[in-house]
């Protein structure tokens, strides 16, 4: 008998023993090197960019390919670390390290807030109270004394890593930014692939079930709804540092649906799409920057045909062509 | 003889129309109670209720002794009540092997370790596929759930539900869409399991629930027509009249 007629592809129904699969230790790696090169190609702050958004979008889609949780003011948290760690750097004077640690943490905060309250409610009214209390976040920054209204908070100082080592030169601080988010990026793997991760799919895949077999799911929701905010915190504090700029863009309600863009164009529930997602946006907006508002309508016309095309995502297409999660 | 789980009173209001009304139920430590009676008869709706998926609009329900009304669906669980459902409830994305880990997972305590590799889960992979083997899916250990046909579905939920141990299970038409075969092995499968547990069950199949059940309660409309052992109540001239009535097979 050969072992193909009974059995499955095995990349599918890996038993959970074996790790990370090699495909994926793959990917990871080749891109690892992709990035350590990138900024001999690229200009670095464009490189730098994608990586934050990047870590963006896949913290967004924890939250919605693996918590089934659709947030309409994921800006809120990325936004509102950009504020702090910026306001920590220039006001504060800390170094990158710890701004970024505060921004991050202060994310995470809101995040338990707003979560505790959202989870209770479900589908589309979820998103509104995410919208709803984004909205708020928003209107803070605007009104604000420390935040700098309209002008937001510029001018913010690289300082040194540490204290000890210099970043104010891009290449330097590139470096930074690919540990952090590359680093982000593998903790929302490892979130993914954990006893956590099991119970977060078994709730998605079957809610009741979930609950009969004594799951308290609004715990698990609301966890996960604060990891994704705090990784997302993550992406929007870096982003500051790199920019040396916290602005109202950062917690505006587009910049919510620009990652729920991103992410469904890459694929949701994927691990790389959301990547690739991140990559393709944050380039097209800098290529056609010169186009002004035709930005928004070219990347309106790529959605609509990225969706109608890829229903489940560039990533989530090639992952079925393939037969293999990616 | 103690009682496991007792309903006084129990009722359900949809929007004015009464699904449940004014159940009491008593179930005994240890028997097999089935819960029969015509479509729409309120059964589901009672499992709902009694397992708190459900909030009553009157009545009062202990467990061991426990006033449950107010409790959490979840809690009830951890109190080692679990039910299974009419529809088939698997995680179909997840493999056979993985949805009876979920419920072997749930004795770690809560699974908020989002830091650890799920590797840390494989300790479970020999008691989970012990519990497979006691309903005959063995060879299915990891094909997706969503894979499976029916009847296998619902072996699948037992075995799930199993895993947890529990003292009582609710189930819900565990055979239904089952083939004879399945059905066999399932009726053994469950007599096995109530050696030292309490089970309540609906069912359609009157043989299976004469063959297995210590007791049985008619409902129809909601309420409850006759109760006793399975030759008292297929004699009740308002339990053939309710099937009969409802064009019941
Ligand atoms: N959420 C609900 N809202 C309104 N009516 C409901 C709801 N749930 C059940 N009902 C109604 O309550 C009655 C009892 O339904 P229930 O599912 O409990 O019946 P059942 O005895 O389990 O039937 P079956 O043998 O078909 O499974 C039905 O008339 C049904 O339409
Ligand atoms: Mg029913």
């Amino acid at each position: 008998m050969s072992a193909t007629d009974t059995q499955p592809a095995p990349e599918l129904h890996r038993p959970a023993t074996q790790g990370m699969p090699m495909l994926h230790k793959a990917i990871f790696a080749a891109l690892l090197v992709v990035l350590a090169v990138l900024p001999i190609l690229v200009y670095p702050v464009f490189a730098m960019k994608v990586m934050c958004f990047a870590l963006f979008a896949a913290a967004f889609n924890l939250l919605l390919g693996f918590g089934g949780l659709l947030s309409f003011g994921h800006a809120a948290y990325f936004g509102g670390a950009s504020y702090v760690a910026a306001h920590a750097s220039k006001v504060w004077g800390w170094s990158p390290e710890l701004s970024i640690l505060v921004g991050t943490l202060a994310a995470g905060i809101l995040g338990l807030a707003i979560g505790a309250l959202a989870i209770r409610r479900q589908g589309i009214y979820f998103a509104m109270v995410t919208l709803a209390f984004a909205q708020m976040v928003y209107f803070f920054a605007l009104q604000a004394e420390f935040t700098g209204g309209e002008d937001g908070i510029q001018s913010v100082p690289r300082g040194s890593l540490f204290g000890l080592f210099p970043v104010d030169e891009n290449e330097a601080l590139y470096y930074l930014v690919l540990a952090i988010t590359f680093g982000g990026i593998l903790l929302l793997y490892r979130i993914v692939h954990s006893p956590f991760g099991q119970v977060l799919k078994a709730i998605r895949e079957n809610e009741p079930r979930a609950v009969s077999l004594g799951y308290r799911v609004n715990r698990y929701k609301l966890t996960v709804f604060v990891l994704s905010a705090t990784l997302a915190g993550l992406a929007g504090a870096t982003k500051s540092q790199v920019f040396q700029l916290a602005s109202l863009t950062d917690v505006h309600w587009s910049m919510s649906g620009e990652v729920v863009l991103m992410t469904l164009l890459g694929g949701v529930g994927t691990v790389f799409g959301p990547l690739l997602g991140a990559t393709i946006v944050v380039t097209m907006q800098n290529y056609l920057a010169s186009m002004g508002a035709w930005v928004t309508v070219i990347q309106g016309v790529i959605f609509v045909l990225g969706v109608l095309l890829f229903r489940e995502g560039i990533i989530g297409v090639l992952s079925k062509w393939l037969k293999r999660p990616l | 003889m103690s009682v496991a789980l007792q309903a006084k009173g129990l009722t359900k209001e949809f929007k004015g129309f009464v699904a449940v009304n004014k159940v009491d139920l008593t179930v005994e430590k240890g028997t097999i109670h089935a819960l029969i009676g015509p479509n729409g008869a309120g059964k589901t709706t009672c499992f709902n209720l009694l397992t708190k998926f459900l909030q009553p609009t009157a009545g009062s329900i202990t467990y061991d002794g426990r006033d449950i009304t107010k409790m959490l669906p979840a809690d009830i669980a951890r109190l080692g009540m679990v039910r299974s459902f009419q529809i088939s409830a698997v995680f179909p994305d997840l493999s056979v092997l993985q949805n009876v880990r979920v419920a072997l997972q749930r004795r770690r305590g809560d699974s908020f370790d989002f830091w650890r590799s799920e590797r840390e889960l494989s300790r479970f992979d020999d008691e989970a596929q012990a519990h497979l083997d006691a309903v005959g899916l063995s060879e299915f250990t990891h094909h997706r759930a969503a894979e499976l046909s029916y009847g296998r579905k619902r072996a699948l939920e037992i075995a799930t539900t199993l895993a947890l141990d529990p003292e009582m299970l609710l189930l819900d038409e565990p055979m239904a869409g089952m083939g004879q075969e399945d059905v066999a092995r399932t009726s053994q499968l469950i007599r096995r399991i109530a050696k030292n547990r309490t089970i309540l069950m609906v069912e359609h199949n009157l043989k299976v629930v004469a063959d297995l059940s210590d007791k049985i309660t008619v409902l129809a409309r909601g309420e409850i027509l006759a109760e006793g052992d399975y030759a008292t109540v297929s004699k009740s001239p308002e339990v053939v009249d309710a099937y009969i009535g409802a064009g019941h097979d």
